[in-house]
């Protein structure tokens, strides 16, 4: 891990919700437009934004829409028009602005948006899991998962520098668990306005609707072109993954918080591995560490970024572990695997050498994931290793 | 048992899904509370009627009555309800929703609805803000006025949702007030005995959020302002512009015989059926 040798006194320490942390971030991040409708669990961060903006301190064009498809929609005008632009959702917010949400990607607007992650309805229920994300998994933006405060501060910071590259030119959403981390009180360290400034350069977008050099932005593309745009974009956004790592070490060296696509704990001569995202990951460190204090050979990898999925650093932290347990916030009713399950066993069906690759899904619409619940799947998993397989994968902790 | 009583223990899932979670004061249960008695009084059973509601404080209205329910997503309760009445036309649909609901994410519907002229039954309770989310400015928000999303005054302009749904054609529209209670009950009544798209606007109040961000007081003196506001329609026809400027009307705005969609529907399906069986 690269630290800084010496870090500077650019910093202050602080307790904040972290809604209202994601927010200052916007604000250090000089978004320049936001358009957002309100939605639980996503509300605080851009109510707290109208505050700034109204305030004088974020010199922004706000409004609250009609509705989320609106807002994305009005996104894609203000970054057509070149604003550095912002908002934010959550489940069916997210799902309104579906449509949207491919054009966005497709027309590479480097739009950034937190989604305070909750269950996708019905039944209706404002709690966390990853049904919303996973359902706009192929939009086409890039995608990150973060695990506390600080990450959600962080990541919505350099979100904006990755997008804007101009070999990247694509929206970017930052993940983060709706109530169990948008809602809580962290102490995080925030940088001052200079250094942010430094590090992000105000935007300078390549193509803008301008009356005196006229532009035609998304226009009809026929089956001879469709293609070969489709495929500029895949190529594009898997390309980006060394960006975004180029843009996490520069913030790494500037804070001392170095971050990468897959992100290890304990997993030195680990040979059960279990994989998580967001918040489930602090979760399972205390249930790995009283693992290995147990005697038992348990580690942690935990998928930072989830879009470009991360083959290779995905491979090299999984090594030579035995077993890969792989926990899903989502499920894909009547698929071969929830979603997170299936790329990872996508990334290991090429490999020779291969782990055993078990599923569970946890922490659906709300339902606690205590350490315990980590226990009981590694025990639940290292039985059926011995017994072989009993189903595609198991959703955790069924009543009745 | 108190007459009141009896309603609540015909009507409402007292025993399942009380306490409710509407703020003291709020003007939602006096809107619950002319809907079952303009039910009760209209004399459908329970099974006839199917409640639809969409998200937000008013969403939970179909969570705690004891009729045919369809609990739906945000803005789209009249969707929904469309497809039941067109569905099953025998049954009473009566859908209700909020500002936010009607007028911004499913205002498209809500006006759609109104020039469609479906036989349903439309509750908008305005209370100028969306209450469960924490006080966001919404389209009927005045101007002017302070809210979470607009600290230092909406720069928008409201609409008015009775107005709004006279001009888009609806059948029947009624606005009321929750401080005036008794006329709610006779607006209500009359709308589910309408035949075709009828509105009723309930103008109420959210004292918790929009009340306090704009030192209205609370829910009593909210009411009170209801009071001193509102203005009948037929007193309103002999003031001036100016002296209704700060006034809002109720009563009937609108009642008038139209079409019916699905009546329309079954005739041009059976001169269709004739114009065909002519050419064989």
């Amino acid at each position: 891990m690269a630290k800084a040798k010496t870090k500077p006194a650019r910093f202050h320490r602080e307790g904040m919700e972290v809604s209202i942390a994601v927010s200052h971030a916007v604000q250090l991040a000089r978004a320049e437009a936001i358009a957002a409708y309100p939605i639980t669990p996503q509300t605080h961060i851009v109510e707290h934004l109208s505050s700034l903006v109204a305030d004088g301190q974020l010199e922004a064009e706000f409004i609250n829409v009609e509705s989320e498809h609106s807002a994305m929609s009005a996104c894609i005008g203000m970054s057509a028009a070149g604003a550095r632009t912002y908002t934010a959702t959550s489940s069916q917010g997210l799902a309104l602005m579906f449509e949207i949400l491919f054009i966005a990607g497709a027309m590479r607007f480097p739009i950034v948006m937190t989604v305070a992650n909750r269950a996708l309805s019905g039944p209706l229920s404002i709690w966390n899991d990853h049904s919303d994300i996973m359902a706009a998994r192929d939009i086409g933006w890039l995608q990150v998962f973060v695990k506390n405060g600080q990450e959600a501060f962080d990541h919505t910071v350099m979100a904006f520098k990755i997008a804007e590259t101009p070999s990247v030119l694509l929206p970017m959403i930052v993940n983060l668990d709706g109530f169990i981390l948008s809602h809580v009180v962290e102490a995080l360290e925030m940088p001052d306005q200079e250094l942010v400034d430094q590090f992000l350069p105000p935007y300078s977008p390549r193509h803008v609707l301008n009356p005196k050099a006229p532009v035609t932005m998304g226009a009809f593309a026929m089956p001879e072109i469709y293609t070969e745009v489709k495929m500029k974009h895949q190529v594009t956004l898997t390309n980006a993954a060394g960006r975004i790592q180029e843009v996490w070490d520069e913030w790494g060296q500037l804070t001392g918080r170095q971050y990468y696509p897959v992100e290890r704990h304990l997993t030195e001569g680990a040979e059960i591995l279990l994989l998580t995202m967001g918040t489930l990951t602090e979760v399972a460190e205390i249930a790995v560490e009283e693992m290995r204090e147990a005697g038992l050979p348990v580690g942690l990898i935990s998928l930072r970024q989830w879009r470009p999925f991360p083959f290779a650093a995905l491979r090299a932290a999984v090594g030579d572990a035995k077993l890969l347990i792989v926990c899903d916030r989502a499920l894909s009713p009547g698929g071969a695997a929830p979603p997170v399950l299936a790329e990872v066993r996508s990334a290991f069906y090429t490999q020779a050498q291969r782990p055993d690759i078990i599923g569970y899904i946890i922490g659906l619409g709300g339902r606690d994931v205590p350490p315990e619940a980590f226990k009981d799947i590694v025990a639940k998993a290292r039985e059926e290793v011995t017994t072989g397989p009993t189903q595609e994968f198991h959703l955790y902790g069924v009543r009745g | 048992m108190a007459d009141v009583t009896k309603l609540i223990h015909k009507y409402l899932r007292h025993e399942k899904k009380f306490p409710h979670v509407w703020c003291p004061g709020c003007g939602n249960g006096i809107v619950l509370g002319a809907l079952i008695r303009a039910i009760d009084r209209t004399g459908f059973s329970k099974d006839d009627i199917v409640l639809v509601s969409g998200i937000g404080c008013s969403g939970r209205m179909s969570v705690y009555v004891d009729f045919n329910t369809l609990h739906t997503t945000h803005g789209r309760a009249l969707t929904f309800a469309t497809g039941v009445k067109l569905a099953n036309p025998r049954l009473q649909v009566i859908v209700v929703m909020g500002d936010g609901d009607a007028t911004a994410i499913g205002g498209n519907h809500f006006i759609h609805a109104a020039r469609r002229n479906l036989n349903l039954t439309a509750v908008i309770i305005n209370n100028s803000t969306y209450g469960m989310t924490g006080g966001q400015y919404s389209p009927t928000t005045p101007y002017g006025a302070r809210s979470a999303t607009s600290m230092y005054g909406n720069v928008e302009h409201a609409f008015s949702i009775a107005e709004l749904a006279v001009t888009a054609g609806a059948a029947w529209v009624g606005r009321g007030a929750v401080y005036h209670a008794t006329l709610l009950d006779q607006l209500m009544e009359a709308a589910i005995l309408k035949r075709g798209f009828a509105v009723v606007e309930v103008i109420s109040h959210c004292h918790t959020l929009y009340g306090r961000k704009n030192l209205l007081g609370g829910a009593a003196e909210m009411m009170r302002a209801q009071k001193e506001a509102a203005v009948r329609v037929e007193k309103a026809a002999t003031m001036t512009p100016e002296e209704l400027a700060s006034k809002f009307t109720i009563g009937i705005l609108a009642d008038r015989d139209l079409p019916i969609y699905t009546q329309e529907y079954r005739k041009i399906r059976e001169a269709a059926r004739t114009a065909l069986a002519g050419e064989d």
